[in-house]
């Protein structure tokens, strides 16, 4: 049984060319193949699956309408609650939870018919770019080994890539999708801020968190979406705009459509091989009848510094929480130690050292004397890179850009620099910061035998998801690139 | 430029509540210094008269001050490290050193 697409496999259940307890069978065994080497998953829910499958199965017998993803299996970042079920956060502070209600997403999945096969690895409360901050060790790129799947969430990337699920789940904050499937040769989409509840999804940064799909094709990244979007009465910051068929948006037509190109902001510290591959998808695009035009991001410069004061000041406060008391890890104490010393005894303990530095970071930009230079001028260029965005979104129709600058780095290579970690994210947070849709779609591979993935994303104005996947299906339709599968 | 010290860092982990190590307290002391010199390009930007961002959509939600279905208190304090379940407490260490 290979497992295709989420569109393929819905389709071959609700015919009875197969069932659904035979794809979440095969899934489950793809991981118990392919987890030794990549350790995308943290942990499996097999029983659930496969009874989750069997009401499909006999609500298919019954003659009931099957939903839009019913038999599909998808694999959930590990930092998305489901009802019972281990929740980790790849973090020691959380090895023990079972979360007492299930994320909005959870419920809307499997309202769609999907089987939840299990939790995927990613970094330490979704803190890194390549996935080694994880408490449960690092994930392997299905393509090198030897190299990072991106993050942070590498788990639900890798998944996918190795044809473990057609469909996962991750969270971005800064490109945690996004990164990770330019990584991993798939696509990601982070939907416009609000789109999604994050209800049920353990809180990083609460105004530029979104949780988004992991897919083989467009087509089921709009599928995914158009499944998991609306508004929640959980969730304050989700909205009520009404959620298309992004599906039928995908007409494979995009003559005329106007393309922005911000080639300043793309010049420089662009690895040779991404440059290229970027430069030959503005040539698809240009061929298939898209208007490429220049527009300007003049304040995309300060994306790094301003996402790293604020994403880090909002989980100061979020991640204060973990104190040993209502949850997880708690520290031991003598009889002498006071309330004080267990809670940062507790955090001493459980937290790994990427969350630790970015608490420090985040207490220090929040505190007396550094609020107003750090923090509160990190807000007003928000506002101006916003601004940025607005103006070229209104010359442009989407805008398109790089990814990841360079290819799937190697395991290692940055783990002693924070700093050169964090300019690895140069062209994915800003799309955070000013709370646009971005897909990321396959786009090559580097030359020679190492044969690395690369991607390039397409971004969207507010609430327009439909133009941008319009725009990456289209690509999507006039290369080959989806159709390769990972070596392993 | 800013500069840190480790004095610096120890005032940081007591207002975030965590105990760190002498390594870390060392470790920190220069990334911090290394991020934080790299954050202070945002200083450069002119931002007279521009409103801060705290979010993206903001908009007012609001709701009936009604009391709903929320969890059971067995459901909120079964994770807890140290509860009194029958009493539908958690337990900690004492507060007053």
């Amino acid at each position: 049984m290979t497992l295709t697409t989420a569109r393929e496999i819905r389709e071959a259940v609700v015919v009875g060319k197969a069932s659904a307890v035979e794809f979440a069978r095969a899934a489950l065994a793809r991981i118990e193949q392919t987890n030794p080497t990549l350790n995308a998953f943290n942990h499996l829910v097999a029983e659930r699956a496969i009874a989750q499958a069997t009401r499909i199965d006999q609500q298919r017998a019954a003659g009931a309408t099957l939903g839009p993803l019913a038999g599909v299996p998808v694999a959930l970042k590990d930092n998305l609650c489901v009802k019972g079920v281990r929740t980790t956060a790849s973090s020691k502070i959380l090895d023990t939870f079972h979360p007492p209600y299930s994320a909005t997403v959870v419920d809307k999945l499997e309202s769609a018919g999907a089987v939840i096969i299990g939790k995927t690895n990613c970094d330490e409360f979704a803190m890194g770019s390549s996935n080694e901050n994880s408490a449960y060790g690092p994930v392997r790129n299905p393509w090198a080994t030897d190299r990072t799947p991106g993050g942070s969430s590498g788990g639900s990337a890798a998944a996918v890539a190795a044809q473990c699920v057609p469909l996962a789940l991750g969270s971005d904050t800064g490109g945690s999708i996004r990164q990770p499937a330019s990584f991993c040769g798939v696509v990601g989409l982070k939907p416009t801020y609000g789109r999604v509840s994050r209800y049920g999804l353990l809180a990083f940064a609460s105004s530029l968190d979104q949780i988004g799909p992991f897919t083989r094709t467009v087509a089921d990244a709009a599928i995914a979406l158009s499944a998991l979007s609306g508004r929640d009465a959980m969730d304050s910051t989700s909205s009520a705009e009404a959620v298309p068929d992004f599906a039928s948006a995908l007409t494979g037509d995009i003559r005329g459509v106007r393309v922005g190109v911000p080639r300043a902001f793309v010049a420089d510290g662009v690895d040779e091989a991404v440059r290229r591959a970027f430069d030959q998808a503005l040539d698809v695009l240009r061929e298939a009848g898209a208007t490429l035009v220049d527009v300007d991001l003049p304040h995309a410069r300060y994306a790094i510094p301003v996402y790293y004061l604020i994403c880090t000041a909002e989980a100061s406060s979020n991640l204060a929480r973990y104190d040993g008391v209502k949850y997880g890890h708690r520290a031991a104490t003598t009889k002498d130690d006071t309330l004080f010393t267990m809670y940062s005894r507790t955090r001493d303990e459980g937290f790994g050292p990427e969350v630790k530095r970015r608490i420090m970071l985040g207490t220090y930009v929040l505190s007396a004397g550094y609020y107003d230079a750090f923090y509160l001028k990190a807000q007003q260029v928000r506002t101006l890179l916003r601004q940025d965005y607005a103006r070229a979104l209104e010359q442009a129709d989407v805008i398109v850009m790089p990814t990841s600058p360079t290819p799937p780095f190697t395991l290692g290579e940055k783990t002693d620099d924070p700093l050169q970690m964090y300019l690895a994210d140069i062209f994915t947070v800003s799309v955070n910061l000013a709370g646009l849709p971005g897909v990321s779609i396959p786009c090559g591979f580097t030359d020679g035998s190492e044969h690395l993935p690369l991607g390039f994303q397409v971004i969207g104005r507010m609430f327009d998801e439909a133009t941008m996947l319009r725009v990456a299906d289209a690509y999507e339709r006039a290369t080959t690139w989806a159709k390769s599968v990972a070596p392993l | 430029m800013s500069t840190l010290t480790i004095a610096d860092v120890e005032r940081i982990a007591r207002l975030a509540n965590l105990e760190l190590t002498h390594d870390e307290k060392e470790l920190f002391t220069k990334q911090l210094a290394d991020i934080l010199a790299y954050a202070e390009q945002v200083q450069a930007v002119d931002t007279t008269g521009v409103e801060a961002t705290a979010h993206v959509n903001a908009h007012g939600v609001e709701r009936a001050d009604e009391p709903k279905p929320c969890l059971e208190v067995s459901e909120a304090v079964a994770n807890a490290p140290d509860a009194a379940p029958e009493a539908g407490l958690f337990r900690v260490p004492r507060v007053i050193g």
